[in-house]
């Protein structure tokens, strides 16, 4: 809640700040879309703008290291107490009389183990005690264990660091807050702080260094690169045989009735079946091995890719196909000449939204059963809690995906350079 | 010689629910080598049907038409088409496009080469063999498609409203570019359009066609074309006969159109 409220005012700030303050000191170019003057609901006049970015991606990044006490952070959320504290409890024996003692608490991070603090036993009926909690936990302390005026004889306590309190009743003190259960007893609740603990979301600091071990390292017995290459690997060449008998298909298709009507039921049936549904089937008649991913990855490319060719086809402009047939083309001509360049830019469109596709499928399919792979390493390291490995790999897997993408579109830019100019 | 003759050419579209539309009616024309004849009518009255029943790309529910004394039967490269717009291959270059129908003949290069170069020449592209065609602009597009047309030498050119999408201007320059190549080439030209003055221009022989079903009209023999070979268009609209002949088709046009307009009033009356 408070870290949706802190991004919000960041972007609303981030906005007065760049609209009012930066832009003005800086002469914007005088190009064709700064001097249009309905730019609201003209979509070419919206361009990213790049501050926003910037601010956007910093953002991120600061509010994770805030709130997980990066030391890359210059502002941290309150942070969890650690270390010593004690608070005093005011013990009134059944015959009225009172006796102060201490219970010296001993804060440590999850995870550890420290001893407890060294007391003495003080004066009078109520003894010191000392107790070890970690951070932000709960810690019911049995006071009277210890104290000559027992609960069930109706001892009770009446007041916390001087202030009075009741069964059901809680103070808080400089490092946390006190209560009393409905038995009588002390429960001490060491503030939590707002940052989180390392095993919800690590530090940017420490999934780096984790990168930086695994990368030289490796996990589970391959290399960081293993792991990425193999998922690779099997997305290009589950893709590639996919696109070897998806296009095909896809053309006689769009050229032939037979063959149009006797694979439109399988095509239109496979279509909205997600890749995600056949991994059991796959694994069942296939294994957890590599066979069984280059199934199901040539699954998930080929009915994109085939229904890409099919439409590549049927998009093409009669009058083209007229016009190369009165200019002396013969069917094969037109096939080499006209329809596959024609139909090139649905192909790039279905390879790119394929790769997209066979790249999460090989994830998800990793994250089920793998020896290796980004999606085994992230499914391994959930298991044994490492957070840091689990975000490391997702950040991977989305910088892989992003480059994936890019490449793709660099690769129609130049191989398809009339697409979406007819 | 190559005498396209068509002989009592019907044509009947069946419609899915059952109706039909007769689209043509017994359309008989004998066209000379070397004659440039337009076609003018009302929208829908099946100029470009005719059209592509002679390119061969629908075949008639009745009747033939002979080129050079065989039947006409499907597309071929003795007859050539230059559409509206959208026939460039985009993918290839400007010279790459014009070579096609050599290339598909399985010309090589030095065969075809200084034809493509003398045609790009003549339609003034030669800067823009190497251009892709979706950098051209609408008029120098055209110019590629009747370069393209040539190149393959064609007996007989189609023309469907070949320069309908073209502005005032470049529309003007194009029609004298037509007149020049049919001049320089002597090809048989059936050039369809929608406009008038276009019709009267471009046409030697200037075919009028009436609507429900589509049949000829009337036919008319006209000197504008020849006038204009090599001369100011303007100057040939000027012409006190071009002005009469223009007002006289227009007004028979839209006495078409009203007739239509009546009919489909009384239909749904
Ligand atoms: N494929 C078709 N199916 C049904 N009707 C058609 C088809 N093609 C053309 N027509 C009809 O034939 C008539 C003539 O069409 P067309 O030749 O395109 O006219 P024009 O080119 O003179 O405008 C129109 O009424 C049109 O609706
Ligand atoms: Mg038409």
């Amino acid at each position: 809640m408070i870290i949706l409220l802190i991004y919000t005012s960041i972007f609303i700030a981030g906005f007065f700040l760049v609209r009012f303050g930066v832009k003005r000191l800086m002469q914007t170019r005088a190009d064709f879309t700064s001097l249009k003057t309905v730019t609201f609901g003209d979509e070419s006049a919206v361009r990213p703008d790049r501050w926003a970015s910037v601010i956007s991606v910093v953002t991120i990044f600061l509010l994770w290291g805030a709130f997980t006490g990066s030391k890359w952070a210059p502002i941290h959320a309150p942070a969890p107490f650690i270390g010593d504290t004690e608070i005093t409890y005011t013990l009134q024996a059944p015959d009225g009389s009172t006796d102060d003692a201490t219970i010296a608490l001993r804060v440590h991070k999850f995870g550890e183990d420290p001893a407890s603090p060294e007391i003495d036993a003080g004066t009078g009926f109520a003894k010191n005690d000392a107790e070890i909690v970690s951070a932000g936990r709960t810690k019911t302390v049995l006071f009277d264990k210890n104290d000559d005026a027992k609960r069930r004889d109706g001892a009770k306590i009446i007041a916390i660091n001087g202030q009075p309190i009741t069964q059901g009743q809680s103070v808080s003190f400089a490092s946390g807050s006190v209560s009393l259960t409905d038995k009588g007893a002390i429960q001490i609740t060491p503030s939590g702080g707002m940052q989180m603990e390392p095993i919800w979301l690590p530090p940017p600091e420490k999934v780096v260094s984790r990168f930086v071990e695994i990368s030289t390292e490796g996990y589970q017995g391959f290399t960081l690169w293993e792991h990425l290459g193999y998922s690779l690997f099997r997305v290009v060449l589950g893709f590639l045989l996919g696109a070897l008998v998806g296009i095909p298909l896809g053309y006689a298709m769009g050229l032939s009735n037979w063959f149009r009507g006797w694979f439109d039921p399988i095509v239109e049936f496979m279509r909205p079946v997600p890749p995600l549904a056949l991994i059991p089937l796959v694994i069942i008649w296939a294994g957890i091995g590599e066979v069984g991913k280059i199934i199901l990855l040539f699954l998930a490319a080929l009915w994109i890719m085939a229904i890409a060719a099919r439409a590549g086809v049927s998009g093409v402009n009669i009058t083209k196909v007229h016009a190369a047939y009165s200019l002396g083309a013969s069917r094969f001509q037109l096939m080499r000449h006209v329809i596959v360049p024609n139909s090139l830019p649905e192909i790039f469109t279905g390879a790119r939204v394929a790769m997209g596709v066979c790249w999460g499928t090989v994830v998800a399919a990793e994250l089920v059963a793998a020896e290796k792979g980004a999606g085994m390493m992230i499914m391994v390291a959930s298991r044994f809690q490492l957070t840091d490995i689990v975000i490391m790999g997702i950040i991977l897997i989305g910088i892989i995906g992003y480059g994936i993408d890019i490449l793709m579109r660099i690769a129609e830019k130049t191989l398809v350079p009339w697409k979406g100019r007819s | 010689m190559s005498t396209l003759s068509i002989d009592k050419i019907s044509m009947r579209f069946d419609l899915p629910n059952g109706s039909h539309v007769q689209a043509l009616k017994d359309i008989s024309l004998e066209i000379k080598s070397g004659e440039l004849m337009s076609v003018l009518g009302p929208s829908g009255c099946g100029k470009t049907t005719l059209l592509n029943i002679v390119a061969g790309f629908l075949a008639p529910t009745e009747g033939s038409m002979t080129l050079n004394n065989h039947h006409i039967t499907g597309p071929d490269a003795e007859r050539g088409m230059v559409f509206q717009q959208g026939a460039l291959f985009e993918w290839m270059s400007v010279r790459e496009n014009v070579s096609f129908g050599p290339r598909m003949k399985g010309q090589r290069e030095a065969e075809w080469r200084d034809n493509v170069d003398h045609l790009l020449d003549i339609v003034g592209l030669r800067d823009f063999k190497d251009k892709s065609v979706f950098e051209l602009s609408g008029g120098m597009q055209q110019r590629v498609a009747l370069a393209r047309c040539l190149a393959n030498d064609p007996d007989v050119i189609l023309m469907d409203e070949p320069l309908g999408a073209l502005d005032a201007l470049t529309r003007e320059k194009m029609q004298g570019l037509v007149l020049k190549l049919w001049k320089e080439t002597g090809k048989t030209i059936i050039l369809i359009t929608h406009s008038v003055e276009e019709a009267l221009l471009l046409g030697e022989r200037l075919l009028v066609l009436a609507p429900r079903p589509g049949r000829i009209h009337r036919e008319y023999r006209l000197p504008f074309a020849d006038m204009g070979v090599g001369h100011d268009l303007r100057e040939v609209k000027k012409h006190p006969e071009f002005a009469e002949k223009r007002e006289e088709i227009l007004s028979m046009i839209w006495d078409m159109e009203e007739e239509i307009m009546g009919n489909a009033a009384e239909a749904s009356a």
